[in-house]
């Protein structure tokens, strides 16, 4: 259903980056249902965070949150119209969005800090922050990556959404990425390199383990345009927006999944 | 003033259990007493300034009150775009503390120096933007940063200044202190040129010239109630601080003042040039370079003041 919504509201609105929501919907749906993230809690200082790193799959976001009951129908219908909340970008303002993103490389030292909050108030709360393989170009990322480990966070969960593209070009090619989880192994984090679209494979990564002091990095292996074959791996769908032929038949190609 | 922000947020965190440390790896030994008193709330955070906003915006979000701490240059040009975002698109209580600020590391050229950080964070919506004019409007203006809602700038200088005031002000951030009345002339400074601008005035008063001296520390948001009474009252009204002429205290009061009707006073804008002040030579050397001794502010003002009669 998440993969129906992001396709739906990238031709409505006519926004871009579709090929990036599609390849993170298992990663975001994961994480809300390993951590029982809902909206009840939404208030309670106790409660997990989601942090999306990487905005410009804002869609991906939106569905979760419809799907876990954060946004309704009508919320969703208003994505990207004038005077709506649900920006292209994720804007704070609406119960489930944690942080505003579209800057890469700011999420994952958002979310050292708010679990050395947790930690200080001895709260319970874990942190995961969503981020894109592009998003890794950035130095604050490697800031982070540094200083998580050195504070032993173990509260704090990360995903890279390793789709193997950027904007323009093949994200292993635009810099020396590869390899990815070594690199998070040698900085000093627990890591878990899986397929991206396997739940059951994030659901027991983004298991706390006891005794772990160490902050959790997930290398998840995905395909961009994941779920609609003729997107899929294919860079185009990083601006390109379906048009009412293609629309059609990548919901075929969804609901039928 | 390192010595006062060090003093008086320990004091600061041990009445407030939210009150977070944060240092981009300066401040040896400043803050050991800090660090013993509340060893899980002092994080050396390393050389990246950039991780420490963001992680200054994380424990504000988790409901903590985090201050950071490092020499002004690195503390806003460095990561510009995480206040921006991070601090002030979220309108987060967190203190950022820039020390050195201005000329105060002359000596060490002008990636040490901070004479645009008025300017650009002036610019930010939600941001205070103050700079104490000695160590004890620092204190009073530091407690105060823990009431506001949103993000403050304290622009401090580093250690030995001339004090100003005999004790603990009664000051607020947003309302500027006037110091001294006068007559002829309005003198608003802001920062750690408060004693010079007390020479000059001392200086002009010899030439029989009233001087009102005025600590503005406040630069955004500006107390305009004082700006307009000033501004009505007065021939020629000047603005000081060790920080370019574009963009900072002076500039602010440009914008106002063209929002105006028309107003009786002249402005004078004391600052330093638009260069780099690349050349060797302490604070003192600098301001002189500058023109901004008290003597040298005391003969601009005389001079302005004559073209205007």
């Amino acid at each position: 259903m998440m993969r129906r919504w992001v396709l739906e509201m990238s031709h409505r609105a006519g926004t871009p980056h579709l090929g990036s929501s599609l390849s993170c919907i298992e990663l975001l749906a994961a994480v809300y249902q390993a951590w029982q993230v809902r909206p009840e809690q939404w208030t309670d200082p106790n409660r997990h965070r989601v942090l999306m790193s990487k905005g410009h799959a804002g869609t991906t976001l939106y569905a979760a949150l419809r799907v876990f009951g954060f946004l309704n129908d009508a919320d969703i219908a208003t994505y990207a119209q004038p005077g709506s909340l649900l920006g292209e970008h994720p804007s704070p303002g609406l119960p489930g969005i944690e942080v505003a993103s579209g800057s890469l490389g700011h999420g994952l030292n958002l979310g050292i800090g708010l679990a050395m909050a947790a930690r200080l108030q001895q709260r319970p709360s874990r942190v995961c922050v969503l981020m894109s393989d592009g998003e890794c170009n950035e130095g604050t990322v490697w800031e982070a990556a540094l200083f998580a480990p050195q504070q032993r966070l173990a509260q704090l969960f990360a995903i890279i959404d390793y789709n193997k593209w950027q904007a323009t070009g093949r994200s292993n090619e635009v810099t020396a990425l590869a390899p990815l989880a070594e690199k998070w192994t040698a900085f000093g984090w627990a890591v878990h390199e899986i397929d991206g679209h396997d739940l059951g494979a994030l659901h027991a990564a983004l298991t706390p383990v006891e005794g772990e002091h160490r902050p959790t990095m997930i290398v998840a292996h995905t395909v961009k345009g994941k779920g609609v074959s003729f997107m899929e791996d294919d860079n185009n769908w990083h601006y390109r927006v379906p048009n009412a032929d293609e629309l059609s038949r990548a919901l075929q190609e969804v609901d039928a999944a | 003033m390192r010595n006062a922000f060090a003093d008086e947020i320990t004091a600061l965190a041990a009445a407030d259990p939210r009150i977070v440390l944060l240092s981009g790896d300066i401040g040896n030994r400043l803050f050991d007493r800090f660090k013993a008193q509340f060893p899980d709330r002092f994080y050396n955070v390393g050389v990246a300034e950039a991780n420490m906003i963001g992680i200054a915006a994380g424990l504000a979000l988790g409901g903590m009150k985090p201050v950071t701490y490092t020499i002004a240059s690195f503390a806003v040009y460095r990561c510009y775009e995480q206040i921006r975002v991070d601090l002030c698109y979220h309108n987060l209580p967190v203190v950022m503390v820039g020390t050195g600020s201005g000329l105060a590391y002359a000596a060490n050229g002008p990636t040490h120096h901070s004479c645009e950080d008025l300017a650009v964070l002036r610019a930010l919506p939600n941001m205070t933007v103050a700079c104490p004019g000695d160590a004890w409007e620092l204190r009073g203006l530091l407690r105060d940063a823990f009431q506001q809602s949103g993000p403050v700038y304290l622009r401090i200088g580093k250690k030995g200044e001339p004090q100003v005031y005999p004790s603990l002000p009664e000051v607020r951030l947003g309302t500027a202190s006037v110091l001294r009345t006068g007559r002829d002339v309005a003198l608003l400074s802001t920062g750690t040129l408060l004693p010079e601008a007390l020479l000059a005035a001392d200086a002009l008063r010899e030439h029989g010239i009233a001087v009102e001296v005025v600590s503005l520390h406040t630069v955004k948001p500006l107390d305009e109630a004082l700006l307009m009474r000033v501004f009505r009252d007065f021939p020629l009204v000047v603005t000081l601080e060790e920080h370019g002429r574009a963009g900072g205290l002076g500039g602010a009061i440009a914008e106002w003042c063209s929002d105006q009707n028309p107003l009786r006073a002249r402005l004078l804008r004391l600052g330093t040039p638009d260069q780099f002040l690349h050349e060797a030579g302490e604070q003192e050397h600098a301001r002189e370079v500058c023109g901004l001794t008290g003597p040298q502010i005391a003969a601009s003002i005389r001079t302005r003041l004559t073209s205007i009669e």
